[in-house]
């Protein structure tokens, strides 16, 4: 059970209960839609981005705890941020999460929630599925999927 | 009392010849619950198709050597095994395909897309599997013919007027499901085909989910085309089997060209094989044959009436004990159902429900089951499934009634 607790973090089991940011944004100068077949997980990411900064962000859609946990999580941590910063977060993320079970990962605050995905190879899609969104929002990519 | 013999099935001595099922997983007894999706295997199947890889391995119809002629025999063997499973007229009638799927293909691009025109119609139920849909889909476009669905209820019964209504004169095939595997529902299909042969038009019934839980006789039934799947039946990946009412086949060109198929080639024209030797291009899957031969024995050992007969006991008794839980939904709960429990927990996703049970060594599906339509209809994005097979047992549904309730505790 004790894998099992590292995966559903408090954290984790409130950002899914009460995710932040879980609206549609409007006046959104990015946006793309995340799909996970898999599982069906399904999400709408907004970037509101001037001079070079993430001024507001926001998601909606359906999924598993995990995944949504992970975008209420993520947009909490990019707001204010700029393009060139959230674009170190991501890369930083992504090492969290395919960093193999038991080989030690960098303190990312909040997000290290997330770093018990690690021991469920299956669920590091659900985890990184508003990442790959909100990389494909930048690039105003209209569609991602993490299949 | 010995676990799951209410029915008269010796569940025990079952279990003890799966192999699988005496492992762990994550440190817990395997309690396989995902058998919708694929079936174990018993160790007669392994055994056959180890014997046929050590013992006479060589290519079929090719050889005068004494291996090709044993393998050319057990692959015939296998193909009569199967007309007797589902009591064809002829082995002529079984074509031997990868799995159901490339079986509706076949009936899609060989059989209904020749007649297909602007206008036309193909008929489907909402509780079709993908495979039923998109194949259909795919040659509809093409033709400008236009995909039909007949609709289901809230319990997941076909409407069996409005599938009536739906047929008309322009529906060149109906096309449904013996068994959902999403919902579990097992439609009216002897009323479904009379119905369509009523109006003169040509049934596909697929199979693939009825055939290991139940008798399914393509002469009783009285369809034109019938579709299953190997590995389903307890048998291998990779083998699946068509069933084509002889006329038809006959009628048809080939689906894929290639070795085998043919009956003499030049480069100004081919002709083809005899039946089913047409439709069954290139080197078929020998093994595959073989160890589906050996399923089908295993499964008429043990007797289909009696495998029905615990695992609708066993779906019941499923249906009860996750029904008692809190906040639980099951989803399809038609009067003619069996075998698979679909269910959704209040706040919790499937994909959640599924990763803690499986901590507990218990295997479910989550997701869409291959059948978003039916997702769609339900109004979930997705939906845990527990399907039953012969060796499942009361204790195992008792061990999938605790792991909800942890389920339901981490997300108190």
């Amino acid at each position: 059970m004790s894998d099992l607790a590292d995966l559903y973090q408090e954290v984790i089991l409130d950002h899914n209960r009460r995710p932040r940011n879980f609206h549609t944004l409007a006046g959104a100068s990015h946006s793309a839609e995340g799909y996970n077949p898999l599982c069906g997980d399904r999400l709408t990411l907004y970037l509101k981005v001037a001079d070079g900064v993430v001024a507001d962000v926001s998601f909606e859609g359906a999924g598993c705890a995990i995944s949504k946990a992970s975008a209420s999580l993520m947009t909490d941590a990019i707001k204010g941020r700029t393009v060139s910063e959230v674009q170190a977060l991501f890369d930083r993320f992504h090492r969290m999460v395919t960093t193999p079970p038991g080989q030690p990962v960098e303190d990312m605050g909040k997000l290290s929630a997330l770093a018990g995905v690690r021991e469920f190879p299956v669920r590091v899609k659900c985890a990184s599925l508003a990442w790959h969104t909100l990389k494909a929002a930048m690039a105003n990519e209209h569609q991602t999927s993490t299949e | 009392m010995i676990a799951g013999t209410r029915t008269g099935l010796n569940v025990e001595r079952i279990r003890a010849d799966f192999p699988i099922l005496a492992r762990t997983v994550h440190g817990k007894p395997l309690v396989y619950l995902d058998n919708a999706a694929t079936t174990q295997k018993p160790r007669a199947v392994l055994e056959a198709i180890a014997s046929y890889f050590t013992e006479i391995n060589a290519n079929v119809h090719r050889g005068v050597h004494e291996l090709s002629a044993r393998a050319t025999d057990a692959y015939e063997a296998g193909r009569e095994r199967v007309r007797r499973y589902f009591n064809a007229a002829s082995t002529h009638e079984i074509v031997f395909t990868r799995n159901a799927t490339e079986g509706i293909n076949l009936v899609a691009y060989s059989f209904v897309k020749p007649l297909l025109k602007a206008g036309d119609e193909v008929l489907i139920s909402a509780m079709e599997h993908h495979s039923n849909i998109v194949p259909w889909q795919l040659v509809c476009e093409a033709a400008g013919a236009r995909l039909r669905v007949a609709p289901i209820d809230d319990t997941g019964t076909l409407l069996l007027d409005e599938f009536e209504r739906l047929l008309g004169p322009r529906t060149r095939i109906a096309a449904v499901t013996h068994m959902s595997n999403a919902l579990g529902t097992i439609p009216p299909v002897h009323e479904i085909v009379a119905i369509a042969r009523r109006k003169q038009v040509p049934v596909l019934i697929d199979a693939s989910q009825a055939a290991y839980h139940m008798r399914v006789d393509v002469q009783a039934l009285g369809c034109d085309f019938l579709v299953a799947t190997g590995h389903k039946l307890y048998g291998p990946t990779g083998i699946g089997v068509l069933y084509g009412r002889e006329s038809r086949l006959e009628a048809m060109p080939p689906f894929l060209g290639g070795g085998d198929m043919i009956g003499s080639v030049t480069f100004e024209k081919s002709t083809w094989n005899v039946l089913p030797y047409k439709f069954e291009a290139g080197t078929p899957h020998i093994a595959g044959a073989i160890g589906l031969h050996a399923a089908l024995d295993y499964i008429d050992a043990i007797g289909l009436d009696a495998i029905a007969a615990h695992e609708r006991e066993l779906t019941v008794y499923a249906s009860d004990v996750l029904g008692a839980i809190p906040g639980l939904r099951i989803v399809g709960t038609s009067p003619d159902k069996s075998s698979i429990v679909s269910f959704v927990i209040d706040g919790v996703h499937p994909h959640d429900i599924g990763t803690i049970v499986d901590r507990e060594g218990i295997a479910i599906r989550t997701g869409h089951h291959c059948a978003q339509p039916v997702m769609e209809r339900f109004g979930v994005p997705a939906t845990a499934r527990a399907s039953i097979a012969m060796y499942n047992t009361r204790e195992e549904i008792d061990a999938l009634g605790r792991a909800l309730e942890k389920v339901r505790e981490v997300f108190a």
